[in-house]
Formats: structure tokens, sequence, C-alpha cells
């Protein structure tokens, strides 16, 4: 693998790295074959051997991306170009853990900003910067989709609900620690950067039934149906082929299928978005249909 | 008044509620059983008659979507699940997948099944690593129990499941950038037509759907297109999840019929923060022009909510009170744009770059006579000029923000926003109730 012409890393300063040992490169190639013969086409390959890259580099390393050149018969240009695209891919030598705080709109302004600004100034570190002891990458993440657990903190990936600025200077404290941290919903531990990597790229450790993942705002609504009786409509299992033709008679309030508007003029120019008129408002809730 | 109807959700509460052991006690995989002694034409009929549409945001009915693909042709064609869940607000498919990923896979096996695919995907946002696991372990459960593979169930039907991640990239939730990302490519949007119903992944025919509308299938396949039919209102039919988060005193996911009103979920939810009152609220992520309490009342459903001037999008419902700056809040949305803007067209890129530095003088209380209009221009200048639904969708929050609190943007002109509304009055950890 020649590093003798410098790829497109983009405005990055480029950090060369060494060609790789051999029983790491071997380890590595038995890995990318089981990532590529999972696609149809190899190209497909490319974002899980990235992260694949990442778990054994840190981050996406000019072997890496000559690596993954290789694998897909793409040139390191064209990789290059994927991996600068996508914001999971480090350009530097990422810190044992990322530490992300939410600060879109709503976990900014829930708490979000408060938190960024206490531990950012407990680091001493901004966006993308690492710690000088290597352990921690700060980050400003965008929408994590746990909104209803906001101020949402994410630290490897994983999720820290609620979070006030002492818990995260308390969380990055134990990181740097060397203690072992636990997330809200999530695996038992955070995993390290290159562990979560691995499994990003499609790897299984073993993790899956860890944790517990069905916080209060997971379960809200259908905590509050149990305690009030709520359930949707009954139905009936006949067996038969279910549809429009298995209505059965205590069904009696179900409408007839509908066929939806067609809301497109032809077949091959669907559109993304049915045409909005307003319907009728009605609701036809499950106890209505209960009551009968 | 509107009752809950957990579907989705019915046992997300079980211990292991991710497990199949769990799932088959929930009725799990009986549907499938079902479906594949069914013509495929009528899955296909069957899921038009549900009235089932798309619950990614955009709710394009769901069977149509199936019934445009070509007749088959012997070669490929594909089902991908996108579950790239990032609109701002929207986080409904994570605990989906957290907490029952085989209702997931059940709904793939059979949506398959029905489009003659017999390879599926699911491109899972790359930040959130333990649903990768549970989605990967759920795979390798059905496989084992000979709900994927080859010769299903002894039906003939062959199907394999590839759970792919993502890696930070707002842009991959449209479908079109989606499908190029899953190719190995930089996740930017392609030329519509051709659909991908036509040609998607690997130019093949394939069908895109959301976690959640993928969900559904199976319980409309179990219970009968009619019991489906039978909840919502008379063009959105069935129920969905909507995710109630912000300053509201029990956020979270409430299962719901569609037509459900924001007055009753607030009122479920035990109503805005203690002592406070509403100023604005999302119908379905930031992408959506935003509500205030006048439109309490609006059912939600694709209809109404779009005749209010709106879009029901991902029924991401986040929730503002009044300590609270609108300029702060659709400065940040933009900040959003801006940074996952994908850069293929100009409206866009340029666009949300320069609204972010408006937007950020005006939070600064720098801003200049006229920005207010220049803000308004320039979106006007990216709504339905942008290559893809991004640019329309960072243009929503600046007009409606606009449209409902002008005067607070032009305050911006003299005063800072954080002297208007100090934010520390906003935050939920607030040991003393800070008032303005």
């Amino acid at each position: 693998m020649a590093h003798g012409h410098q790829p497109n890393y983009g405005s990055q300063p480029i950090v060369l790295s060494e060609p790789y040992p051999e029983d790491t490169l071997v380890g590595l190639t038995i890995d990318a074959a089981e990532v590529v013969a999972r696609y149809p086409d190899k190209r497909s390959a490319l974002l899980p051997l990235l992260h694949l890259v990442q778990s054994v580099d840190g981050y996406v390393s000019t072997r890496g991306i000559e690596f993954c050149a290789q694998t897909t018969g793409l040139t390191p240009a064209e990789v290059s170009g994927v991996a600068t695209f996508y914001t999971q891919y480090k350009r530097h030598p990422n810190g044992e853990y990322t530490v992300g705080v939410c600060t879109n709109t709503l976990c900014a302004i829930m708490g979000g900003d408060a938190i960024w600004d206490r531990v950012s100034a407990h680091l001493g570190i901004g966006h993308d910067e690492t710690t000088a002891d290597g352990k921690i990458t700060l980050e400003r993440v965008e929408c994590n989709a746990g909104c209803d657990y906001a101020p949402v903190v994410m630290a490897n990936w994983e999720f820290f609900d609620n979070q006030t600025p002492e818990s995260v200077t308390a969380l990055v404290d134990s990181l740097r620690a060397g203690y072992s941290v636990s997330p809200t919903r999530g695996a038992d531990t955070v995993a390290t950067f290159k562990e979560v990597s691995r499994v990003l790229a499609g790897f299984h450790d073993g993790r899956a039934i860890e944790g517990q993942t069905a916080g209060p705002a997971t379960v809200v609504g259908l905590k509050l149906a149990k305690e009030r009786g709520w359930a949707a409509p009954p139905a009936h299992h006949s067996g038969a082929a279910p549809g429009s033709g298995g209505s059965t008679p205590s069904q009696a309030q179900a409408t007839p299928a509908a066929t939806p508007e067609k809301t497109v003029g032809s077949q091959d120019t669907p559109s993304n978005a049915p045409h909005d008129k307003p319907g009728t408002g009605e609701v036809r809730s499950a106890g209505e249909t209960k009551a009968d | 008044m509107t009752q809950l109807t957990p579907i989705l959700s019915k046992f997300w509460d079980e211990p292991q509620s991710y497990s199949l052991a769990t799932y088959e006690r929930f009725e799990g995989y009986r549907a499938l059983r079902t479906a594949l002694t069914i013509d495929r034409k009528d899955l296909v009929q069957q899921a038009k008659d549900s009235g089932l549409r798309g619950r990614g945001g955009a709710g394009f009915p769901t069977g149509m979507k199936w019934g445009f693909l070509p007749p088959d042709d012997g070669n490929p064609r594909y089902l991908v699940v996108n579950a790239d869940e990032s609109e701002p607000g929207t986080c409904k498919d994570v605990p989906m997948m957290f907490n029952a990923p085989h209702m997931l896979l059940e709904g793939m096996i059979i949506t398959s099944y029905a489009i003659r695919c017999n390879h599926a995907f699911i491109y899972l946002r790359g930040e959130v690593v333990h649903v990768y696991r549970r989605l990967m372990h759920a795979v390798a459960e059905a496989y084992n129990a000979g709900y994927l593979g080859t010769n299903i169930l002894g039906s003939g039907f062959d199907l394999d499941i590839t759970v792919h991640a993502g890696a930070g990239a707002y842009i991959c939730g449209e479908e079109t950038a989606l499908l190029d990302s899953l190719e190995g490519r930089r996740g930017q949007p392609r030329l519509k037509p051709p659909f991908p119903a036509v040609a998607g992944l690997y130019a093949r025919p394939t069908v895109v759907n959301n976690v959640e509308t993928i969900a559904q299938v199976a319980p409309i396949f179990l219970n009968g297109s009619d019991w489906f039919a039978s909840m919502g209102t008379e063009r959105s039919k069935g129920v969905g999840l909507f995710s109630l988060s912000g300053h509201v005193q029990r956020p979270g996911q409430y299962e719901a019929p569609y037509g459900i009103t924001m007055r009753e979920l607030l009122d479920m939810a035990g109503g805005v923060r203690a002592g406070h009152r509403l100023k604005f609220w999302t119908p379905g992520g930031s992408s959506t022009p935003i509500f205030t309490e006048e439109h309490l009342d609006v059912p939600l459903d694709y209809e109404s909510v779009a005749a209010a001037g709106s879009m029901l999008g991902t029924r991401a419902l986040q929730v503002f009170d009044e300590t609270v700056s609108v300029v702060r809040a659709v400065s940040r949305w933009i900040e959003f744009y801006a940074h996952e803007s994908c850069g293929k067209c100009t409206p866009c890129r340029e666009g949300n770059w320069w609204m972010r530095q408006v937007l950020q003088r005006l939070v600064d209380g720098q801003g200049e006579e006229g920005d207010v209009d220049k803000l308004l221009d320039v979106a006007g200048q990216i709504l339905g000029r942008s290559f893809c639904a991004l640019g329309d969708a960072a243009a929503t929050p600046v007009q409606s923000g606009i449209k409902y609190f002008r005067d607070e943007f032009e305050k911006g002109y003299h005063t800072p926003a954080a002297e208007l509304f100090p934010p520390e009055a906003s935050v939920l950890f607030a040991k003393e109730s800070v008032s303005r």
C-alpha cells in the first residue's frame, strides 16, 4: 500500500499511517470478506468497511482508505469522498469515548446548551476535539431520536437520558478515570469507540440482550392505556384470510374498507406526498368501538 | 374523548420485549403463516384496503407504493426499510426497534413476499449502536426459527435480511439519498423520475418504507384491513405513535388513532410544564410549520393538519412554553439544515448558509433593518426550488416562525434573544423556577 500520492482529504491535514502489520491485515481481510458477502454489490460494503477500519485504527486512516479501495475496487479518492460525507467517520484519531451533547433545538433549549457550555469548559475542549489523554472526543450532535428524554447526551452512541450539567461532567470524569459507565437505555456498559465501530460494521458483540431500553417515556402511553382500560378494538382471528372479506359481525362499526384516494395522476410518476385535502376530522376511537 | 390504542407498543413493557419468545407470546409471526398462503395480488390489495399510509412523514399510501412495482421480470427487486430516524423531534422508530424488532421483521417478511423480494435491507442510522445490536440479534433469531432463509415455513419463499448501519447524515432519510448511501456512495438525493419503484437499489425495482409503516403490516394482516381502517379518520386511517417532547409533564410515546388532537394528547401527558403555558409546537418535526395554541383542536390527521397550514409529518410533537425564544429555536433548526444540507443543489446549500448568518445576528440582537424580509426572501428562494425536500423543510420553520411571531424576530434588530428570553428559564433541570 503506497502512500506516494496524497489522496484528496479535503481541508484537514493528512494523518499518515504506516502499512498494516501482516496479522492485522489478515484479520481485516477475513472480516472484510464477510462484510462484502452481505451485499449483492461489493460497493455497498463501503460504509461498514469504513466502520471496520475505525475499529482497528480508531479513525479513517490513509491505510484504511486504501484497504477499502482495494476491497471494493474503488479508487482511494472515491473512498475518501464517501468518508468525508459522513460525520461518524473521523479524520483524526478519535478519543476512546465520543461524548455527544445534543444541541439541536429541543434538547438545546431543555438544557443541552447549558450542558455543552459546562462540559466543554470542564474538559477545556471544543467541538470535535479530543482531550490530551486521548480519552474523550467531545461533539455537538444533531437530533439523536431520543427527544422524549431531552436533554440527551450520547456516549459512544449509547443513550444518556434526561441529563444535567452535573451528570455529564460526572460522566466524562468517570470515563477519563477508567470506570465503566452505564447508559440509561442501552448495553450494561459503554463500549470503547473501537468496539462500537466493530458493531457498526455489522459484527455481533453478544451484548444485544443487555440493558433496559423501555424507559418511562417509552411506555408512558402504554401505562396510561392500561390504567384506563384502553385498548385497540378487538379483532377476530378466524384463521381465514384477513382482509375486506373477513369482516365479522362484532366489527359492525367498522366501515367497509375504502380504497385509498387516487391521489396521483399516473403510476409512473408517484408523488412523495399525496394531495392534501381537508378530511372530515372525524375520529373513530378504540373506545367507541369497544362500547358496542 | 379519543382513547389510546397500543398495538405496536402493546408489549414494550414486557421484560425482554425484544425477544422472539415474547413476540410469539403476543401473536408474533401468526400473520406471516397466513400471509404466505395468500395470493400476492390479494396481499397488495389488502394493504391498499387498510388505508395504511407511510409513517415516515410523507403519508404516501403504502399499498399503492407496493403496487407501483413493474411486473416481475425474474431479476431482483428489493425492500429497503428506512430506519434513518433523524428528523428533529422524531423519536418513535428507535423505541420500536429497541423493544419490538420482531414486529418490524415480520412486516418485512410479509411485504417482501407480497412484492417478490428475496433480499431486504434495514438502513439504520449509525448513531444508535444498541438498536443495531437488537436488530442483528432479532434477525439471527428469525433465521434460527425458520422465519428467514430458504423455504420459509415450507412455503418455498426465500428471504435474506441485511441490517446496515449508516454513518451520520440526516439527508440519508430521504429515500433516494438513502439508496445512494446503501450503494456505498455519498448520500445525495437522485433525480426523480425514475422513482425507486422502477429504478431503486442497484437500479432495480425497490420499495422504501419507514420502520413504523412496515411494523403496522403484521397487525393489519393478523386482524384484517377493515379492522385497521376502522380506526383513525376517513382518509388518515389507523393508528400511529404520537411522540410528545419538550415542555410537557410526561413526554413520551402515545399510540393513538389518527385524528386525536393535541389538546387531548397534552391532557394525557399531564399538560404543559407546571406553572407555564404553551407558546408553540411542531406537529411533525422541525420540517413542519409550527403551530400555536390556536391549533390545539386541529385533528392530527394528514388532511386537517394540512388545511390548518402545516403537515402531520412524523407526529413529532415538540412543545415549547412561553419561556422560549422562537428566534433561538428557528435559528438552531437552520443551523441543523445548513449542517445537513448535502450540497448538491445551490438553493439549499447557499440559502441555508445565508439564513444561518442572518438568524445568528438576530439571536445576538445585532440584526439589520430588513433582515426579516430578507429571511422570507431567501426562504422563498429555497422553497420549491431545491432538489429534494430538505430545502423545503428548511424554509418552513423560518416562514412559519415569522408568520406567528414576526415582532420577536424584529426585536432581534436591537435586543439579544437571551435578554428577551433568558435561556435558564427554559431548562428542565432548573432548581428554582426562573420567571421573567
